[in-house]
């Protein structure tokens, strides 16, 4: 279970407030006006911005002064979720190991997870001929060999049409659920929190709400959730 | 069998008397040059000296001492050869060189009354032109007349400072005047002679400052008969080069004996086309031929040795205060 | 992008900056130290320093803004012989000082072509000689570098920036406000403080060119010091002077450069629809013909010369040119661990001032630098058998404020883009350096290893205090062959020159950008 325990972060003149816990193999919708903090808060969970106040713990351990690369998680951004210049291979093994030194066995599992993303054909290429979609999967490949409990998405899928934006959501929840990790997810969509999310975490003014479950809110939405969702 | 040698080698050179004595001759770039007079000179003095004879060339003359400061008492070096009048009183100055055991009957056009340095060559500065132009006959002349020139820097070039002495040494009082009124001929002033003479040729200008001798290198090795030396009624100032054995030496009889040969005929006849320079004894089979065909000043300048410093101090400061306007 | 974004271990950087600084403040005490102090610095000194520091801005501002519009043309514009166009932007900056200028005093000195031209039509005469020939010269030598630097900028641009431009139908005015204007202010410093140091060191250009002794430069007066005078301590206290001015216009204007990133791309090969309009067109030809008459012809006078004395050049310039070529490799290989690790600190930094540690070598006067190093090691060992270590370190000293101005805005770049990415891949140490940075910055480094190398050979090595016997280099050849009047085997020995420097310089630029563009 990864707790926010009493967390403010600041930046500049902006401060959002948490304090939540996401509990395990559960799918959160990070949703809220624009400008809100939905990234910065993803962005303070992952590590790329300390905590000015308060703890985050994983397991009951304190990983507030943990490097993103030692937290239990991974996330994919709104881009540049690629190093153009390697192949497709390369930067799905980059998840296993950083040297990239890859024994048969991690390499036999590389070429699954590309298999099971839909890119078994594809792992010579460079990113930069691959379709948006393509390079999504390819993303969503490495988060799979990388195989920690947390999953973060900042809208990776921002850019796709609708079918295709649909489709690599039920593809993140199928790895989801084959994974039993936690995916926490922003969106702006009222649509892609009914289809994959268990729980609904709002922020607006300045706060980080606790998750609610999502059905339940999103038919019976509160006045400020309704002013955002017009 | 190259480790056999390899072994045999170091074996021997434990023992001192297996490896020839070693003499190292500090001397300018031009001079260790595969086409210059090093290459002949180390053969014919290794024939006769049983020893190993190591040129050593950096720079130029300004440079050797320069060097040879910055390495004190404790220089490598045995000999140095190549450093010039200009600059032998401040060698002398150092304490570093120690009095040569040479005799020799020179054929300068100035009594060498020195008894540290050895004189092995020696040249007139003069102003070398294409014998197309009439050339001026003296400093006044000159700068009256239209014609460019180019010359070297004195601060950081001999033939510069050689020309800076003449100007003085003819002139005395007058030079700054003659400067001042020069300075609409000089083309422009470089840091050394390469490039200046580079100018030359390349036609930037009518006439550079270089030596008498210059001529004798396009009419012995180009057969190029075009280039002749301006002679000046003013005398022309002289460069004598000379050869200086080292106090520190651990070898001081067969540096003695390196500075004799440069005296000897053996080394005095290789100088003329390799160094395009007077020998300071005329060999015994006479002059190259091209040098017979060159013009020779009526009359030598050149300071006392001693005198040098302190009216290179007041030249150079006229100098500069004559071209910066 | 307030994220702290970089696991590159600073480290090596901090050691390798350490080094640099440590060598060349010891090269200054040991001449200190040796100096017995005798007076300040004169009036002829401050001149020095006046016309050193006026001739230095002027060409450095000259070459800025006259790259602007050949970079820009050439970013913008494919046509035929681009590439050896480009690869011939580095010959001026690599070919030795007098080699340079009889080449350029072949086409505007008194009997050069320019001249002949103008009497052809019976127009007077230009003199090429004074400040304005100074300031020609460090043009030709630097308006090139210039020119890469900012083209290499330039193609740093995303494809995709130039794809919404287009989309937007932007004006050329718009598009060099939005997308150019803001790439000029992160280059733009960085490379006039560069070409400022360069001409600041500047002494046979200024002195030849400036046609006599009011051209009078520091590094002359510094040469003047040691050879002439052996006064130490006034070469001491003017090189100081000269890191000095050197030290505080780079750290300056290493400052002033704005720390934003242009942003990603996919690597799509640079394809431009803008500027296809008719005066864009005229004027992007205006600027690459005139500049490459202007390089190409003091050049084709070096090539003509050259060509015609191959024929007398002697055995013993190949054997240095097989020395020289040795040397080159050498200096790439200590240069490239300096500077790689140098660079992956500087971009830890929030501003770039740090980047004016790789000043210091250049600025210092490689003479004095030479002078001290000689002063420390002549007691210990001989100095001759340091030949080859020390050259290639000093030609790496050199060379490092270039190649951290080639290496760092590019780096600084990557490591905004992608130092999330590799944050969360725990991407770090030495993976790092061989899956992100040197992949990334392969066509940098290539172009920063090729200009080491050219110059490199083009260096007169360390002024003859440490040139063996054995370790006569190339340019060392040639101007022995100069000394001896050999001016048409010289001319020989600069082409062969010429032609190794920038065949040197070709192999590893093109290697960098060997499929580059996937």
């Amino acid at each position: 279970m990864l707790r926010l325990e009493a967390a403010e972060i600041t930046q500049d003149t902006f401060k959002l407030r948490a304090d939540l816990s996401i509990e395990r193999s559960r799918k959160y919708a990070v949703i809220g006006p624009s400008g809100a903090g939905k990234s910065t808060l993803l962005a303070a969970l992952c590590g790329f911005i300390p905590l000015s106040k308060g703890r985050l713990l994983w397991q009951d351990n304190n990983i507030t002064s943990f490097a993103p690369g030692n937290r239990p998680m991974t996330m994919l951004f709104q881009d540049n979720n690629l190093f153009p210049h390697l192949s497709v291979q390369q930067n799905v093994g980059l998840g296993l190991r950083p040297d990239l030194r890859l024994s048969s066995g991690e390499k036999d599992l590389v070429q699954n997870a590309l298999s099971r993303v839909g890119l078994g054909d594809f792992a010579q290429r460079k990113p930069g001929v691959l379709s948006g979609g393509q390079q999504s999967r390819a993303a969503l490949a490495r988060v799979l060999v990388q195989a920690r409990p947390l999953v973060l998405l900042d809208e990776p899928f921002a850019a796709l049409g609708p079918a295709l934006r649909n489709e690599m959501l039920d593809l993140v929840a199928e790895l989801i659920t084959e994974t039993k990790a936690s995916l926490i997810m922003v969106t702006h969509a009222p649509e892609d929190v009914r289809r994959i999310a268990d729980d609904v975490i709002f922020v607006a003014n300045g706060v980080a709400e606790e998750p609610r479950p999502a059905a339940a809110l999103m038919d019976n939405p509160p006045q400020e959730l309704r002013d955002y969702l017009g | 069998m190259k480790y056999l040698t390899l072994a045999a080698t170091t074996l021997f050179a434990t023992s001192a008397l297996a490896e020839p004595a070693q003499l190292v001759v500090y001397t300018y770039d031009s001079f260790v040059a595969d086409w210059g007079p090093g290459s002949v000179i180390e053969a014919a003095f290794e024939a006769e000296c049983d020893c190993d004879l190591k040129f050593v060339g950096m720079g130029d003359g300004a440079a050797l001492l320069a060097r040879l400061k910055l390495e004190g008492a404790r220089s490598d070096a045995d000999v140095v050869l190549g450093l010039d009048t200009s600059l032998v009183a401040t060698a002398k100055d150092t304490g570093l060189f120690a009095p040569a055991k040479v005799t020799a009957d020179y054929d300068l056009p100035v009594t060498w009354g020195d008894d540290t340095f050895v004189p092995y060559d020696w040249g007139y500065f003069a102003f070398v032109h294409d014998k197309k132009i009439s050339p001026p006959k003296n400093f006044r002349e000159l700068a009256d007349s239209d014609l460019k020139i180019v010359i070297q820097d004195p601060r950081s070039s001999t033939p510069g400072l050689g020309l800076l002495m003449w100007v003085k040494d003819a002139y005395g009082d007058e030079a700054p005047a003659i400067w001042e009124r020069l300075a609409d001929n000089i083309v422009t002033v470089t840091k050394g002679w390469s490039e200046a003479y580079g100018l030359f040729l390349e036609g930037e200008a009518d006439m550079v400052l270089s030596y008498t001798t210059s001529p004798a290198y396009h009419l012995i090795a180009e057969k190029d008969a075009t280039k002749a030396a301006a002679i000046f009624d003013e005398g022309h100032y002289m460069q004598i080069e000379v050869a200086g054995k080292l106090a520190g030496t651990d070898q001081p009889e067969l540096a003695d004996k390196f500075m004799q040969f440069m005296v000897s005929d053996a080394a005095q006849s290789v100088l003329p086309t390799t160094n395009w320079m007077y020998p300071a004894i005329t060999p015994e089979a006479g002059l190259p031929d091209g040098f017979n065909q060159l013009v020779e000043p009526e009359k030598a300048l050149l300071m006392p040795n001693d005198a040098v410093p302190a009216l290179r101090e007041e030249a150079l400061a006229e100098w500069l205060s004559a071209l910066s306007q | 992008m307030a994220f702290s974004t970089v696991s590159i271990s600073s480290k090596l950087g901090i050691g390798a900056a350490i080094l640099v600084v440590a060598l060349i403040l010891a090269a200054l005490l040991a001449v200190l130290w040796r100096a017995e102090f005798n007076s300040g610095l004169g009036p002829a000194d401050w001149s020095a320093i006046r016309f050193t520091a006026l001739q230095a801005t002027m060409s450095a501002v000259l070459s800025t803004l006259l790259a602007i519009p050949v970079a820009r043309a050439l970013a913008r514009r494919r046509f035929r012989g681009r590439g050896l166009l480009v690869t011939l932007l580095g010959a001026p900056f690599i070919l030795p000082v007098i080699v340079a200028v009889l080449g350029l005093l072949a086409v505007f000195g008194r009997a050069g072509w320019l001249n002949a031209g103008l009497a052809q039509v019976g127009l007077a005469p230009v003199s090429i000689y004074g400040l304005h020939g100074v300031v020609l010269a460090h043009v030709f030598f630097n308006l090139p570098l210039a020119t890469r630097l900012l083209l290499q900028a330039w193609q740093t641009i995303p494809a995709e920036r130039f794809r919404l431009a287009a989309q937007m139908n932007l004006t050329p005015h718009a598009v060099f406000r939005s997308i150019e204007v803001p790439l000029l202010r992160q280059i733009l410093p960085g490379t006039a403080a560069l070409i400022f140091v360069i001409c600041l060191t500047s002494f046979a250009v200024a002195l030849t060119l400036g046609g006599g002794p009011s051209a009078t430069t520091v590094e002359l007066a510094i040469y003047q010091a040691f050879r002439f005078d052996f006064d130490l301590s006034r070469a001491a206290q003017l090189s100081l002077v000269q890191l000095g001015i050197a030290g505080g216009t780079a750290a300056l204007a290493l400052w002033i450069i704005p720390t934003v990133s242009i942003g990603g791309g996919f690597d799509r090969s640079l394809h431009r629809w803008d500027a296809q309009g008719g005066l864009q067109r005229v004027l992007d030809i205006l600027a690459i013909g005139l500049t490459t008459v202007f390089l190409s012809l003091p050049i084709a006078a070096v090539v003509i010369r050259g060509v015609a004395g191959l024929a007398e050049t002697p055995a013993a310039v190949w054997h240095s040119a097989g020395v020289s070529i040795i040397v080159a490799l050498i200096s790439i290989v200590v240069l490239l661990s300096i500077a790689l690790p140098m660079a992956g600190w500087i971009v830890t930094r929030p501003r770039g001032g740090s980047e004016a540690v790789g000043l210091l070598g250049l600025a210092a006067s490689p003479l004095t630098i030479g002078t001290g190093w000689f002063i420390l090691i002549n007691p210990v060992a001989d100095p001759f058998a340091l030949a080859l270590p020390v050259t290639a370190l000093i030609n790496a000293f050199m060379a490092l404020p270039f190649v951290l101005r080639i290496i760092v805005p590019p780096m600084r770049d990557t490591v905004q883009i992608y130092g999330r990415l590799t944050q969360t891949l725990g991407l770090g140490g030495w993976p790092l350096w061989r899956w992100m940075i040197l992949p990334r910055l392969r066509p940098q480094i290539g172009f920063a290893a090729g200009l080491t190398g050219a110059l490199s050979m083009g260096d007169l090595g360390v002024i003859a205090l440490f040139a063996s016997p054995d370790t006569v280099t190339l340019p060392l050849q040639m101007y022995r062959l100069m000394g001896a009047y050999r001016m048409d085997a010289a001319a020989g020995a600069a082409l062969i020159l010429l032609a190794l420097s920038l065949g040197i310089f070709w192999i590893f630029d093109k290697g960098g950008r060997w499929h580059a563009q996937a």
